[in-house]
């Protein structure tokens, strides 16, 4: 890394270079877990919510410490920073070094548990049996019940999976792209096939694990789910391939989150492969659709019908874009509408909008009592009518759309 | 107007608010007369006699007593005046003051709960403990500063997690202590100097700088999760500064690279994993014209867009050199993850009526029509779609050559799709069951898919249905005792 000084301590030299190269997944949640505390002697526990120790200026939240085990690895995916063909610099760490790291830190409070990933050394099994290695190491040797997140490897064994979720809070494979096409050309060696049949696997063994009980103990597997992540910008993928793909994948495997990351150039490109970073608010707009679908009931194919050549807005929020294109369902009348119309109004969100459908029973309510239960109005003002507020034509004016793009200095940021 | 003023000595707990609020409700003293003062006594109101009032019963919902000690955590000075509001509503009997957030006085407590919730969240979050060496004795100490009354609420987080270790976090507001697995809250103090750690100071320094990405700059979301006031008590944030100089040229390399040079050992990996490529092509190619080659051949197949969305080619299943062969539809939601066909529930009624009919599965090979799992997404579901025409003409690629190398004396073709794929025409199901037929050069026998059999909702009708079924599937081997026979 650029910034970093020499380092004495070859532990701490190590965790430059695989912090470093962890830093491209997305995910850092350390929420969906059961709640549990620590046992008598031991270390550890697990809110159920998740929370974050510390903001780095990406915005980005360090809730657990994601790490790689090694940055060795024997595929040359183009995107990636480990590809075996990159000049980047190789470390390795030992069990005990990662113990020593995670018990530190979570000691300090500074954690919320580990994430550990991995470069693919020597072969698949080998490396994830390397990895559950570390993490039995953890639960068993040291008593530690902190949340653990294992990123699992395409390829290895049922076995070495079913283990990996014995002692994991939640485990995830990565489909990496959002199309085989494109794993194709950018993963050659990575088969498609493979990465789904490990997350079949492990849908099953959840499956498995949340049937009743037939023996008195009930079997615990990777209690937090599992998640994947894709690379968004790599490729020629159009926000619609990635929402089809990722709505499938919700359907198919039990999915607690489908994480998108918008490519980051590494510093260590491949001559093959366009270097030029994907616009964050692309990746910040495929989360809020991905919210739209799982949250407020809308179906793919509606947000698709509002979409230009398969591409999200990117000036406005997808609610607000659908909106403005249905313009004639509103504006809706607070104190009558249904709960999930109520959930389009753009500005509003499901607390809100249950407050609302709770007050209302009580009373019809003002515009002033909307504000007060919801927030700020900029947004939902013209899309909604009270006994004392009616916007009228506002609508219907072209101007609206214009109101509502939010000023660029905020998109800069995003 | 303000007659009596209620004085809670600081620290005090809810226990002695509510009983002056009950009090005060058995007075008759509305919001508006009586004043509660959470710093002590102030000013020169009369405190009203409330400990002798009358009790007047009232119910309060569950839901406010939680936010209520929510509330009562709160640094405003009307906290408590808020909350007898509230109570003096509960008393005289409203109702639905707890679903009524647009009320002025509800909001503002909904607020004050939410601020002091983010308060503990906060607390839990960016307490920095740093190690100490006491008398032979390790002891995890930190200096936080909250905004609200929170330190009671705040300590079950640390006691549940930290229980094998000695810690102190002290506070202007107080300090909470556990030494030796007994938790104590203490007075407040003043910020003492910071010691070293090397895990703190250098070992989550160095993991901080490095997590952060240059290139996706967002300094407005880092402030709004981590406001400023938090940060002289977080190490790492000694370095945000450093990081956002540089942020922009760092980016700036990361981009700008040209091509990598590609270290020497990628080159032998290379080599040897295209090697390792060549022995299992060659391997495939000696396995060649047998079922295990064409399912390796078939597991690639990208012949219909349904290869996409599923999880992999579902295969035919059995002895290569079986008698029957039976044909379904297509995979379910269980045999697209299994990888095997008829595994699910129409493969168990499949099986059950195999055994009554006297067939035994693993001696018969069994596959389907269309091998990708066709189907639309519903939430965390699966539903089931039918395979159309060009996706069935499309599989009989792998379906003719399964018939080709097993060479069954009969096939039975389950349900409509596969009757359609095997007779190359549309099928009446109800017509044409139940009578020998003919697929091409094949003997073959006509049926109903077993999924029709789980979809029947009459009990009557699933039991007659499915001993109609045996009855097919008998007829089946006889066709076979027959074939045999000629």
């Amino acid at each position: 890394m650029n910034i970093s000084r020499p380092q004495a301590d070859p532990l701490i030299a190590k965790l430059e270079i695989l912090a470093d190269a962890a830093r491209y997944d997305a995910s850092c949640a350390s929420s969906g877990g059961k709640q549990r505390s620590a046992r008598p002697g031991g270390i550890g526990s697990v809110t159920g919510s998740g929370l974050c120790h510390a903001y780095t200026p990406d915005g980005r939240c360090i809730s657990l410490l994601k790490i790689l085990l090694t940055n060795f690895c024997i595929y040359d995916c183009l995107y990636c920073v480990s590809r075996r063909s990159s000049s980047v610099k190789r470390a390795r760490f030992t069990v005990d070094e990662v113990v020593r790291l995670t018990l530190g830190l979570y000691r300090r409070n500074c954690i919320e548990g580990l994430f550990l990933s991995s470069g693919i050394a020597r072969s698949e099994d080998d490396t994830m049996a390397d990895m559950v290695r570390v993490v039995k190491a953890l639960r068993e040797e040291h008593g530690f019940r902190g949340y653990i997140h294992l990123k699992t490897i395409p390829g290895a064994s049922a076995e070495l999976l079913r283990e990996a979720g014995l002692y994991a809070d939640r485990l995830s494979m990565n489909v990496e792209l959002p199309t085989e096409a494109s794993l194709r050309r950018l993963a050659p060696e990575k088969s498609p096939g493979r990465i789904k049949r490990g997350m079949a696997t492990t849908r099953s063994f959840i499956d498995d694990a949340a049937e009743k009980p037939r023996r008195a103990k009930p079997k615990t597997f990777a209690p937090a789910g599992q998640s994947t992540q894709m690379i968004v910008g790599a490729d020629a993928a159009s926000d619609l391939d990635i929402m089809r793909t990722s709505t499938s994948l919700y359907a198919s495997y039990a999915l607690k989150r489908v994480y998108f990351a918008a490519f980051s150039p590494t510093g260590h490109p491949s001559p093959d492969l366009q270097s030029k970073p994907a616009p964050l608010i692309r990746e910040h707009r495929l989360y809020q659709s991905d919210w739209l679908m799982r949250h407020y009931g809308f179906g793919l194919e509606e947000l698709a019908g509002g979409m230009t050549g398969g591409m999200l807005d990117l000036t406005i929020d997808p609610k607000l874009a659908w909106a403005l294109a249905h313009r004639a369902l509103f504006p809706l009348d607070v104190n009558t509408a249904p709960r999930e119309a109520l959930l389009r109004v753009p500005g509003l969100g499901v607390r809100a909008v249950d407050r609302l459908v709770a007050a209302r029973r009580y009373a019809r309510l003002r515009y002033a009592d909307i504000a007060r239960l919801a927030g700020a109005m900029r947004r939902a003002r013209a899309f909604i009518v009270t006994d004392d507020h009616r916007p009228g034509t506002e609508i219907d004016s072209p101007a609206l759309r214009a109101r509502l793009v939010p000023q660029p200095v905020q998109l800069r940021l995003l | 107007m303000t007659l009596y003023a209620v004085p809670l000595p600081v620290g005090a707990d809810t226990e002695l608010f509510r009983n002056a609020a009950k009090g005060c409700v058995g007075l008759g003293l509305s919001p508006d007369k009586v004043a509660f003062q959470p710093t002590g006594h102030q000013g020169f109101l009369p405190e009203p006699p409330w400990r002798g009032a009358p009790a007047k019963p009232f119910t309060t919902p569950r839901a406010f007593l939680e936010h209520m000690e929510e509330v009562a955590c709160h640094n405003a000075n009307d906290r408590f005046d808020l909350l007898y509001a509230l109570i003096w509503r509960f008393a005289r009997g409203e109702i639905g003051v707890m679903d009524r957030a647009e009320d002025i006085t509800l909001s503002r407590t909904l607020n004050y709960a939410r601020a002091v919730r983010r308060d503990i969240h906060k607390m839990h979050a960016f307490v920095r403990f740093r190690e100490h060496y006491l008398e032979g004795k390790t002891l995890f100490v930190a200096w936080f500063e909250p905004l609200h009354h929170i330190l009671h609420k705040a300590a079950p987080f640390f006691v549940d997690r930290f229980p094998s270790m000695d810690w102190l976090i002290a506070t202007p507001l107080g300090a909470i202590g556990w030494k030796d697995g007994i938790l104590t809250f203490g007075p407040g103090g003043t910020r003492p100097p910071d010691t070293d750690d090397g895990v703190l100071d250098i070992m989550w320094a160095t993991y901080y700088r490095t997590i952060f990405n240059p290139a996706r700059l967002h300094v407005d979301a880092m402030r709004r999760e981590m406001p400023k006031r938090y940060w002289r008590n977080m190490p790492e944030t000694k370095a945000v500064p450093e990081l956002l100089r540089r942020a922009e040229a760092r980016a700036g390399m990361m981009i700008g690279q040209p091509g990598d040079a590609t270290p020497t050992f990628a080159d032998r990996i290379a080599a040897r994993r295209a090697e390792a490529q060549a022995l299992e092509d060659a391997m495939t190619a000696v396995e060649a014209r047998t079922i295990g080659a064409l399912r390796k051949e078939a597991d690639g197949c990208t012949r219909c867009p349904l290869y996409r969305h599923a999880t992999q080619t579902v295969f035919g299943e059995g002895p290569s050199d079986a008698e029957i062969m039976f044909v379904g539809e297509q995979p379910g939601d269980q045999e697209d993850l299994a990888g095997k066909p008829f595994v699910g529930p129409a493969g168990q009624k499949f099986n059950a009526a195999l055994e009554q009919a006297g067939i035994e599965r693993t001696k018969v090979y069994v596959t389907n029509a269309v091998k990708h799992f066709k189907y639309e997404p519903r939430g965390k579901r699966r539903i089931h779609a039918k395979p159309n025409g060009g996706e069935i003409q499309a599989c009989r690629f792998w379906l003719e050559r399964e018939i080709a190398l097993v060479k069954p004396s009969l096939i039975v073709a389950l349900g409509a799709t596969a009757a359609q794929s095997l007779a190359g025409r549309t099928v009446a199901i109800m017509k044409e069951r139940g009578k020998p037929t003919a697929f091409g050069e094949h003997h073959g026998l006509i049926t109903v898919h077993p999924s029709f059999l789980l979809r029947l909702p009459d009990a009557e009708d699933a039991e007659r249905e499915f001993g109609k079924f045996v009855a097919d599937l008998k007829l089946a081997r006889q066709l076979l005792g027959r074939a045999r026979a000629a």
